[in-house]
């Protein structure tokens, strides 16, 4: 259960050391993206046609936002159920996404492609969303802007506090983390 | 006979939409605090700590505990000898919602056909429930329900002879089925008898008592502090990275059930357990 300090996008070193249940403190550009954008990437995959934006080493945050205050960078910006997304995410991951942010469980599917791909996929705090939207310090859309809280934007953040819960070697927190605590 | 004009209830609607996203109950907070004296994973430790953290912020900036700020749930209860002036209750209830929205920053999380799913920008239409009840108050509270949560949800029709052990043994199952994604930790509402919909609106009503009041009979009062213990057993624990504080009340509601029937509903709420109440 380390603790790091981690500047995006993520190195091959990095993703190789992270285990689950480390807390790490995200520093640079992450992405975000919820159903409707997954969905678009997804479908220009099928294709075989070019993204909007490059995936390659990136991080993809799972929020849609509340709508900003005059003077706010970004509204309320915790995470949302990750699993509304597994069907789109190993096409994602074979095309070099590296980390996913979210809550939640995730399909065996996605697991199998975390291990597969050399990914992560961390746990931010769900409901969190005051306390997250204080660590972002930008925030501009950069795909899909007709799609409101759920286009894609880029944010740049500042110890952005997650914790690795499916690491590149198999290692799965809501599975341990749980056998650990049950009382039988 | 009390009079009430139709644009006072749109402003105390809009009032209480932002109130309840952005200040978290009392009962609520204090139940985080009580469970970090017990929690026992140093990762559920810090998640707790994140959450009273957050609550802070979102009081001092006036803005949303949570981006997902709901479904526009209300309970409305009117007197008989009350008469609103100007236009239908619904009416102002929705200008209420769609004013609160807009004004206080909050998300828009409603589209207008489910299957469609387009967004209809002002997170209208509520839900309202009403019941006439005696007198001329108006009593309007709302609790604004996120999807990660209301999504973990069920019903399921037992039949009688399972017993409360089937009750258990179901929501203990909705409980561990759901894991992290309700934002743990939960408050478990439980809805028994009644008819399929009424146990589930059982369920609902259930999640607006306070977390630290049991129910008033003592026989279901106890099977609220056994499912808790269960529930906190399983070892899902804050945001299901493990830990000891799964759920911060079970919460439940009752009424009569058919001879052939034995409903039971289960309404998971995440740790922003939202809800407040205005009488008029
Ligand atoms: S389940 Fe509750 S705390 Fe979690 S994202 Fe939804 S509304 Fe927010």
């Amino acid at each position: 259960m380390a603790e790091y300090n981690v500047l995006t996008p993520l190195t091959e070193e990095i993703i190789d050391k992270l285990q689950a249940g480390d807390t790490v403190y995200l520093n640079g550009v992450i992405l975000t993206g919820r159903d409707a954008a997954h969905k678009k990437l997804f479908e220009l995959i099928k294709e075989g046609k070019e993204l909007p934006i490059d995936i390659k080493g990136q991080i993809i945050y799972y929020v849609g936002p509340s709508p900003a205050r005059p003077g706010q960078v970004i509204g309320s910006a915790g995470p949302t159920t990750s699993g509304r997304m597994d069907a789109y995410t190993p096409a994602l991951l074979d095309m070099g996404l590296k980390g996913m942010i979210g809550k939640g469980l995730r399909s065996k599917d996605v697991l199998d492609s975390i291990v597969k791909n050399k990914a992560v996929y961390f746990a931010a705090t769900g409901g969190a969303a005051a306390l997250i939207s204080k660590r972002i310090t930008q925030c501009e859309v950069i795909a899909y802007p007709e799609l409101g809280p759920e286009a894609i934007y880029r944010l740049e953040v500042e110890n952005f506090p997650v914790i690795v819960v499916n690491d590149a070697h198999g290692g799965d927190l809501y599975k341990q983390g749980r056998e650990q605590y049950q009382i039988r | 006979m009390k009079t009430i004009k139709y644009d006072e209830i749109v402003n105390v609607v809009a009032g209480l939409c932002q109130e309840a996203n952005y200040y978290l109950e009392e009962d609520v907070l204090n139940a985080f605090k009580e469970n970090l004296k017990n929690e026992k994973s140093p990762l559920g430790i810090s998640i707790l700590n994140q959450l009273i953290e957050n609550a802070e912020i979102a009081r001092k900036e006036r803005m949303p505990m949570c981006q997902d700020t709901g479904f526009a749930v209300f309970f409305v209860e009117i007197g008989q000898d009350v008469k609103i002036d100007g236009g239908l209750l619904d009416d102002a209830i929705n200008e209420g919602v769609r004013k609160g929205y807009t004004e206080g920053y909050l998300r828009k999380s409603i589209v207008g056909h489910p299957l469609e799913r387009k967004n209809t920008g002002d997170n209208t239409p509520a839900i309202i429930y009403t019941s006439i009840v005696k007198g001329d108050d108006l009593k309007i509270t709302i609790a604004p329900k996120g999807g990660g949560s209301e999504n973990m949800s069920g019903v399921k029709m037992l039949k009688p002879a399972q017993g409360v052990e089937g009750v258990k043994e179901f929501v203990i199952e909705t409980v561990d089925k759901a894991g992290s994604n309700p934002c743990p930790p939960i408050v478990v509402g439980v809805g028994i008898g009644g008819t399929m919909e009424k146990a589930a609106l059982l369920a609902k009503q259930a999640l607006l008592r306070p977390l630290d009041q049991r129910h008033s009979d003592p026989s279901i009062a106890a099977l609220e502090t056994e499912l808790l213990e269960k529930i906190n057993k399983l070892g899902i624990g804050p945001q299901g990275l493990g830990g000891t504080t799964t759920a911060l009340a079970v919460n439940i509601e009752i009424f009569p059930a058919h001879i052939a029937s034995l409903p039971v509903a289960v309404n998971i709420n995440c740790h922003a357990a939202r809800h407040k109440t205005i009488v008029l």
